[in-house]
């Protein structure tokens, strides 16, 4: 107990502090283990790994932070209030220099560390995460010349994918190979739509005129969730479709039965271009 | 409120007929058919236009006729026909009279805070309406109440109705009635313009709202082009009245700006500047640089769709990522425009019901001018996944994380001024402490966006939607509120009954995060935004969310009955300074005369001084005692 003006005080800083510490304790390992593995997205592929692992780091260090703005508050609303109908001041205190610097100095330390850190996994350790990185990718990962190219056509309001190494024939279910670096080559022929790819970790916008690249490394074989995630119109909403990651064997398989179905009609289709301009569309609601 | 006899009016009939709303409206009307007409004629020989179905040339023409009646018919045109007449100029005649000063122009700061106090409220409740209908079609994972075009209609009125009201929600109504007052002034630097921005807004909302009849508008409050180039005629509405809105906001912040810079009473030192003001000194100069941007890219827009150039169209050479980049240009700042009025609202109430003073004043105005100055800076997080400039993210991301910095100043100004604190809760106290649980969350959840690989996940999702509705509804929704249970006591001269007060307050809080707290995990669990079909399992939570949005609407309607039943049926005249502030603005008498002060005080002292042994005084009201400069 310290003293102000003769009377006995409370420590509440050492208090709060104490009482935040406890919660932390709780609530980080919790975060970390329990929450952690349910955060989004599943790990279908390395860039969804990543993705995960950022969400988890984060969440971690910023709900101790929240802990301890709300321990604080609700500690004030307890100790702090008046209790009688009077209306009396309290202590005028203006500030403190060292509790401001003390402050600046710590969030300036978390907010910095988080921007090395987030420039870091950006482009050393994800390669892109596997966003969209426009058509010359700042973050390329190792091989990158040998990634099955993938080209994804968003339109109102289907998406169709390409594959130029197979005959440029387009398909309108997308299938790639497991443990095969795949370079998604996204564009549109209309309006701009986003490709989202939950379980791969995928997120590029499909802009027309633009080649919009991103990387993805699938890790085991299954069904994923595509979607439009920027409103393209009318049927934004049913822009939805599953993708598969097949075995090497089995997507081989696919592929060449869908060389055989497209053979007919593959003549018809566009030269297979990086990007494509058709008559601008007016007035299509 | 106004001192003349009532016996000297002329019957109520006879006060309709001149320069006020019914003429202006008759006036619009009116120029939207001339304006069509004309905008036919020029059509001619443009077989762009006559081989469609629809002439965005004669919707804008008449948009623009309609805009210059309105303005004429309240009265703006009679003061420079005057001058040319050879008047001399006088605000005297608009400044006094009775009731009806509220429906014209009025160059009055306070009638004009009192127009916008309703007029952009009307606006909001039309705005939050919208929501409740996009509620109801969530309740259902497949279309059921509204067919798609409908609810992109409700999802795109909703949004860009809120964004364009919502920016001048604090400094329309607080802003203009309290700055002046605040800084010990008689008036704003321009009353005229003062009038015009509000005038402005009923005009953009109207035109906003006629969009339904136009086959309504596809693209949410964003306005992307090249879909907005595409879209129906409903779109040349949302074009029309974004202008004039960002017209209104760029008049406001430069008419805000000069008063706060020129007219402060002798005495008004910076450091004695109520920290209200300061931010409104902060987000003046944000509209002002920012809303001119949005006026260009509205403009592109309006070529593209009348006069058939491209800047948008990839085919012919254009760029949707021009369109990207102008539109967060002002849409960065402009979520600023929203947030800082609320830091200076809560830290303005903060102090009086803590009875201390204001915990590191510097600091707050560093944070808030620190967020200003960056708020320029972080606009391409919009466009982390979009495709261009790749190379820069770790910039963009690096400025996004440092504006936390100068915002975790608010809430280290609030830490402080609550330190060993004799705390009242109040309603709006318990507002403006709502207010920092709300925008912590929203804060804390925006660095999740910051972050590129995480944003890959988030990007367009539900997880966005609830980040910007908890640091706009629970920051700056909660702000306004705040400053309404404290200030209308003082605007409208009555009190506000605290009961139903606080019910509202409870069950807006409670219910606004379940609302949206469920949301974050929508957005985790990949529900895209502004779709009206969504996954199947995720109907509970939808279910959830609409049931908890609903009560949110039930305590709006807490809200509205709390002020018919104190306004109109209970009238208690609220005292002169209910809530024993030492801000300027509670030392007038109630109702505020017509130029506040007798004499321009003198400040001899901060506004915040609460507990500081032998303060003097805010202000000297009589200082006769002085050398009399120039009286």
């Amino acid at each position: 107990m310290t003293t102000i003006a003769g009377e006995p005080v409370p420590r509440h800083g050492v208090r709060i502090f104490a009482i935040w510490l406890v919660l932390t304790a709780i609530a980080v390992p919790l975060i970390v283990l329990v929450l952690g593995p349910h955060l989004p997205p599943p790990h279908m592929t390395v860039e969804s790994v990543d993705q995960r692992n950022a969400n988890i780091v984060m969440t971690a260090l910023l709900v101790p932070i929240a802990l301890l703005v709300l321990v604080y508050f609700i500690y004030s609303f307890v100790f702090f209030r008046e209790t009688t109908d009077a209306i009396v001041d309290g202590p005028p205190i203006k500030g403190h220099a060292g509790a401001q610097l003390l402050w600046i100095v710590l969030t300036s330390t978390i907010v910095l560390a988080l921007a090395v850190w987030g420039s870091y996994t950006l482009i050393a350790g994800a390669h892109g995460a596997g966003g969209g990185q426009g058509p010359d990718p700042a973050a390329k990962p190792t091989g990158y010349q040998h990634a099955l190219p993938v080209q994804v056509i968003g339109q109102q309001w289907e998406w169709t994918f390409r594959y130029p190494t197979y005959g440029g024939i387009e398909t309108r279910d997308l299938a790639i190979p497991e443990h095969t670096l795949v370079a998604f080559h996204v564009t549109s022929l209309d309006v701009t739509h986003s490709f989202w790819a939950y379980e791969l970790g995928v997120k590029a916008d499909a802009v027309p005129g633009v080649d919009n690249i991103a990387y993805v490394n699938p890790r085991h074989t299954g069904l994923f969730q595509i979607r439009c995630a920027e409103l393209c119109g009318l049927w934004h909403g049913h822009m939805s479709k599953k993708g598969r990651i097949l075995a090497s064997s089995a997507f081989q398989a696919w592929i060449s039965a869908a060389q055989k179905k497209n053979a007919s009609i593959v003549k018809y289709l566009p030269k297979y271009s990086r990007v494509y301009y058709p008559a601008p569309l007016r007035r299509a609601g | 409120m106004s001192a003349t006899p009532i016996a000297a009016q002329p019957p109520v009939w006879r006060r309709l007929i001149g320069f006020n709303m019914l003429t202006g409206l008759a006036l619009g009307i009116g120029g939207w058919f001339l304006g069509a007409w004309i905008g036919g004629q020029m059509a001619v020989g443009h077989p762009y236009l006559q081989g469609t179905d629809q002439n965005d040339v004669g919707i804008y023409m008449g948009y623009l006729f309609a805009v210059i009646g309105w303005l004429v018919g309240l009265g703006f045109a009679n003061y420079p026909i005057g001058r040319l007449l050879g008047r001399a100029p006088s605000l005297r005649h608009h400044e006094t009279g009775s009731w009806t000063r509220y429906f014209r122009l009025c160059t009055d700061h306070k009638v004009v805070g009192i127009q916008y106090l309703f007029g952009v409220g009307i606006f909001f409740f039309i705005g939050g309406l919208n929501a409740m209908l996009m509620r109801t079609e969530l309740l259902r994972p497949v279309e059921q109440a509204w067919p798609a075009s409908q609810y992109l209609t409700l999802v795109s009125l909703h949004g860009t109705m809120m964004i364009m009201m919502t920016s001048a929600f604090i400094l329309g109504p607080f802003g203009n009635y309290f700055v002046p007052i605040m800084i010990g002034a008689r008036r704003m630097a321009f009353p005229r313009i003062e009038a015009l921005t509000f005038w402005l807004v009923p005009a953009a909302g109207l035109i906003l709202l006629s969009a339904i009849a136009f086959g309504g508008i596809a693209t949410g409050w964003t306005g992307y082009a090249p879909l907005a180039d595409e879209g129906r005629a409903g779109m040349d509405a949302y074009v029309m009245s974004f202008i004039l809105i960002a017209i209104s906001l760029t008049l406001v912040g430069l008419n805000l700006m000069a008063t706060i810079l020129t007219m402060r009473a002798p005495g008004m030192s910076w450091t004695r500047l109520p920290i209200f003001v300061w931010s409104v000194l902060a987000t003046s100069i944000l509209m002002a640089l920012a809303a001119p941007v949005l006026v260009a890219s509205m403009t592109m827009v309006l070529m593209d769709r009348a006069a058939n150039t491209s800047f948008f169209v990839a085919s012919v050479g254009g760029s949707q990522y021009l369109y990207e980049n102008l539109f967060w240009f002002f849409g960065h700042p402009e979520v600023y425009i929203l947030a800082l009025p609320g830091f200076g609202i809560v830290l303005e109430i903060l102090p009086v019901f803590a009875r201390k003073p204001l915990w590191g004043y510097r600091l707050a105005v560093a944070g808030m001018l620190g967020v200003t100055l960056l708020s320029f800076m972080v606009w391409q997080h919009h466009l982390f996944v979009s495709g261009m400039n790749a190379g820069l993210r770790p910039f963009y991301m690096l400025t996004t994380e440092l504006i936390s910095i100068p915002t975790g100043f608010i809430f280290l100004n609030a830490i402080g001024t609550l330190w060993r604190a004799r705390i009242r809760f109040t309603v709006p106290m318990l507002f403006a402490l709502a207010f920092f649980f709300n925008f912590l969350i929203g804060g804390l959840s925006g660095i999740f966006l910051s972050d590129v690989p995480s944003d890959v996940t988030t990007h367009g999702s539900y997880f966005v939607m609830a980040h910007f509705h908890y640091t706009i509804v629970g920051g700056l929704v909660f702000a306004f509120f705040g400053a309404v249970y404290y200030w209308l006591p003082k605007m409208l001269g009555f009190e506000l009954n605290e009961t139903l007060g606080k019910i509202h307050f409870w069950l807006f809080f409670v219910f606004f995060n379940l609302t949206f707290f469920p949301l974050f995990a929508a957005g985790f669990l990949d529900m895209p935004r502004r779709v009206s079909t969504y996954a199947p399992h995720l109907q509970t939570l939808n279910i959830f969310v609409s049931a908890s949005a609903y009560v949110i609407g039930l305590s709006m309607l807490i809200f509205i009955a709390n002020l018919i039943w104190s306004l109109v049926f209970v009238r208690q005249p609220a005292a002169e300074n209910p809530w024993v502030s030492r801000g300027l603005e509670w030392q007038v008498p109630t109702p505020v005369p017509i130029e506040n002060f007798d004499r321009i005080p003198v400040i001899t002292s901060g506004p915040y001084e609460y507990g500081v042994p032998n303060a003097p005084p805010v202000a000297d009201f009589a200082p006769g005692a002085l050398p009399a400069a120039g009286r």
